[in-house]
């Protein structure tokens, strides 16, 4: 007889931690696999294309830098929040309010030109804080559940963002529903190429501060402390509610300053498909980075690749560009599942048949 | 048992055990955390199976795959966590559950056995009786029917007598002869060396999962050559020099409390430099309440808390801390430390926004680390190193680590809560001394322990806690393990019996 048994690990070797993303990430290809077959597509073909494409041309690497660079931000966004186990769904909506105002913000006229850029960052950091800093306060002060507040969050901040740009804030010399384009000087200045904007070096340099944020400061300290461990956080003396509080602000910042890249850097309007589901990918990549801020950077270039490379493949092989959902979709489950490895060891247990 | 062994990876928890108990014997199993007792009962039990080894019941090599195995078999266990459901009268939890070899039960028979119990062995329960409303003594006695009813002739107790009051245990000890006499078996784990020489007939001590030494209790056996076998080592009984008590470091006058799980009531305590105050009571009584209070994650509902004869009218654990109060919670893991985190880290929790450990918010991770090996030499931690994960600590390093970092801040007073539950005998003597070091140095402690040999060799008053309210405060001349027993009990100095307004809720918290 053979048992399969799980025995608790006494600490995680680190090679694990960095190898088992990477192995989520193989699995969920293969699982995928089997989708792509059923497009009537050669498996190694379209990933061929889903990752290759990406890297083919100088504007390639360009894009996807400019790409990865919202789910970046998100990404972080969700990892702070997630640290202090306050379950922030919601950094889709948090980074249409940093959008907004960074948006708004922009077409100031009356505003100095060099003023607007810091402007709609700090607008947008802002906004994003706020709209995160309701659900957080209503978990604070009426226990109401977080996962439930901030998703729907998300939806009166889409249909509230669609509502206005069909409405008051339409473009008047267009008549589409995004709103007026923002003035020359609150356009971020590109640094190379012809994309590549001001806001994607900010996005990796943040990723550096939020790791430094997360290690070197009380304040990662206690929001660490408290999502580990509430009680203990408490009877240390932090307060869990202040602590809770401050993550979901630093939260909603990181998430709304996705919106201002996004408005400053990419569209220069604000428009209701801004976020291609950003700040839901955000969930997937703080999860794949195991909520390390440092390893948020290779898990958001990893989806900005397979998202822009999805059309690529779609176009020479037919697999619909979906296919980049479903691997996302299911690199969570993989990733989340696997992470039982790093708690448990499998042993495999022989045991000579009993008569 | 035969020759039983089991590894866990590359740890051996046993190691060719051979133990045996007859009819009529009560066996005393002993041994430090660790030792392999837990182990070696889970594979008596079938809930592990053993690498090596036979198990013979009544002559016969017997295979116990599961539970169901060894309840079969007539082995029953009594886990020092009881398996009830609270809401439920005692009738159904007996009824509940798998059948022992007498096949299903019918409520007829349980009422039946449940007479023959109270006959036989003193085992006295009301079958209609909510097990929420019962006390923790009459729980185990569900428990204990539980297993008779279904046929055990062979009973394994793991610690039962940790949350007894001392009446209630001589009353399960009463219980326990009265079956052997009748022939059952019985294994009785404990870390209590005075009760396990007052009840049982063999005493078999375990070490770093083998059997040390089997010994006869036949009167000659004594606590000291106990505990020198349980940890291989000569231990000094902890040395109490007289001490005239100092100025008054806390002060408590009439104070109650609305949170918690149980509301203080008029709760006066001082104490004075150089004291320990023992603080006596069965298991949710108020003293976690009370630990809580004055480590000020509880406020003050009415009274007066006051430390060094300031009042503090709205405490908190950083006003606490500041005032120098040190902490050491019942709940080391829970409440103490957090298990996720590095243990440098969760020894430098509560001070994290103190120099050297961080200036301006950002902090010093080479003061961190530092502070960690100091401590872990100073307190001869035994943990791979300041990194390893807080919670892979065992009970009794991770205790020393909760005082090392406490100690750290040189508290004028410590609050310590159950400071050497679960842990073994080296560990807790180390504690002791710790704590009588602190008195020596013209500290105080609140010693808060459901171990009465503990407070009494430590204390100089023992206060009794019963239903939130302080029963008595003795000067240690004066307090008898009798006098202290009828107290936790709720029987009052003048031989009335206090039933405070809450002993419905404290049933149903336990």
């Amino acid at each position: 007889m053979i048992h399969l048994r799980l025995e608790r690990r006494e600490s995680t070797p680190a090679w694990l931690q960095i190898a088992l993303p990477i192995l989520a990430v193989l699995a969920a290809l293969i699982l995928c696999s089997f989708l792509v077959s059923l497009a009537g597509a050669p498996v190694l073909d379209a990933y061929g294309e889903l990752f290759l494409s990406t890297f083919q041309t100088p504007y390639d690497v360009q894009d996807t830098l400019v790409k990865a660079s919202p789910l970046l931000w998100t990404g972080l966004a969700v990892a702070v929040a997630f640290r202090a186990k306050f379950w922030n769904i919601g950094a889709e909506g948090q980074l249409m309010a940093g959008a907004m105002a960074a948006g708004y913000i922009g077409e100031r006229t009356f505003l100095p030109g060099v003023t607007l850029v810091p402007l709609m960052i700090i607008g947008a950091a802002l906004a994003g804080a706020a709209w995160a800093v309701i659900p957080a306060l209503l978990k604070v002060k009426l226990k109401v559940d977080d996962v439930v507040t901030t998703l729907l969050f998300n939806s009166i901040m889409l249909y509230g963002v669609m509502a206005l740009l069909e409405g008051p804030w339409k473009d008047p010399k267009t008549g589409y529903p995004n709103s007026p384009v923002i003035e020359t000087a609150a356009q971020f200045p590109i640094l190379a190429g012809d994309t590549l904007h001001l806001g994607v070096p900010i996005s990796l340099v943040a990723a550096i501060f939020v790791w430094w944020l997360m290690d070197r400061t009380t304040t990662g300290f206690s929001i660490k402390a408290v999502g580990a461990n509430p009680r203990a956080a408490a009877y240390a003396g932090f307060s869990v509610n202040r602590v809770l509080v401050t993550a979901a602000l630093v939260s909603g910042a990181l998430a709304g300053l996705a919106g201002a890249g996004e408005v400053g850097g990419v569209r220069y309007q604000v428009t209701s498909d801004l976020s291609s589901g950003y700040g839901y990918a955000g969930i997937v990549i703080a999860t794949l980075a195991d909520l390390n801020p440092l390893g948020v950077i290779p898990a958001a270039l990893f989806f900005a690749m397979i998202m822009n490379g999805a059309d690529a493949m779609s176009r020479d092989t037919g697999v619909p560009v979906y296919l980049a959902n479903v691997i996302q979709g299911v690199a969570l489950l993989t990733m989340v599942a696997g992470r039982l490895f790093t708690i448990y060891r499998l042993r495999i247990i022989r045991q000579v048949a009993h008569g | 048992m035969q020759g039983i062994a089991k590894s866990f990876g590359a740890v051996k928890a046993c190691h060719d055990i051979s133990l045996a108990v007859g009819r009529g014997d009560i066996l005393g199993l002993l041994g430090e955390n660790g030792a392999g007792k837990t182990t070696l009962m889970n594979i008596l039990f079938g809930t592990y199976a053993a690498d090596a080894g036979t198990i013979t019941i009544e002559g016969r090599p017997v295979e116990i795959r599961n539970s169901a195995d060894a309840l079969a078999l007539g082995i029953g266990m009594v886990h020092q966590h009881f398996h009830l459901v609270p809401k439920h009268t005692v009738l159904e939890n007996l009824l509940v559950g798998r059948p022992g070899p007498n096949g299903k039960l019918s409520e007829r028979t349980v009422i039946g056995k449940l007479d023959e119990l109270r006959r036989d062995f003193h085992l006295d329960l009301d079958p209609r009786a909510l097990v929420s409303s019962l006390s923790i003594g009459e729980q185990q006695r569900v428990e204990i029917a539980k297993a008779l009813i279904r046929g055990a002739r062979l009973l394994v107790l793991d610690e039962p007598t940790a949350t007894l009051t001392p009446h209630e245990a001589q009353g399960l000890f009463r219980a326990l002869k009265a079956m052997t006499a009748r022939g059952l078996g019985v294994i009785f784990i404990s870390h209590k060396l005075g009760e396990v020489l007052e009840l049982t007939s063999r005493v078999t001590i375990m070490r770093h999962g083998q059997v040390v030494a089997e010994r006869v209790n036949d009167g000659n056996l004594g606590k000291a050559e106990l505990a020198r076998l349980m940890c291989g080592r000569e231990l000094s009984p902890p040395q109490k020099p007289f001490l005239a008590p100092g100025k008054e470091l806390l002060r408590l006058d009439h104070v109650a409390t609305e949170a918690g799980q149980i509301n203080l009531q008029d709760v006066s305590l001082t104490l004075r430099a150089g004291e320990i105050v023992g603080i006596a009571g069965v298991s949710g009584n108020g003293q976690r309440e009370l630990a809580d209070l004055v480590g000020g994650v509880l406020s003050v509902h009415a009274g007066q808390l006051s430390v060094n004869g300031t009042p503090v009218p709205a405490a908190s654990a950083r006003i606490m801390q500041s005032l120098r109060i040190g902490r050491v919670p019942e709940d080391r893991l829970a409440v103490g430390m957090i298990s996720s985190l590095s243990l440098a880290d969760s020894m430098a929790l509560p001070w994290i926004d103190r120099a050297p450990f961080s200036r301006r918010g950002v902090i010093d991770r080479g003061a961190i680390r530092r502070f960690a090996e100091s401590q872990i030499k100073g307190f001869d931690i035994r943990t791979s190193g300041p990194e390893a994960r807080t919670g892979t600590l065992s009970g009794g390093n991770l205790q020393k680590a909760l005082l090392a970092r406490e100690l750290a801040m040189d508290p004028v007073l410590l609050v310590a809560a159950q400071p050497t539950r679960g842990i073994d005998i080296g560990a807790s003597e180390f504690v002791h001394q710790q704590l009588l070091d602190l008195r020596a140095r013209g500290g105080a402690v609140l010693l808060i322990s459901e171990d009465l040999e503990e407070l009494f060799a430590l204390s100089d008053r023992i206060a009794v806690m019963y239903g939130g309210r302080v029963m008595a405060d003795l000067p240690i001349a004066e307090a008898s393990v009798e006098r202290v027993g009828l107290l936790m009990a709720g029987i009052g100095e003048d031989g009335k019996a206090t039933i405070p307004p809450q002993a419905a809720q404290i049933g149903g918290d336990a």
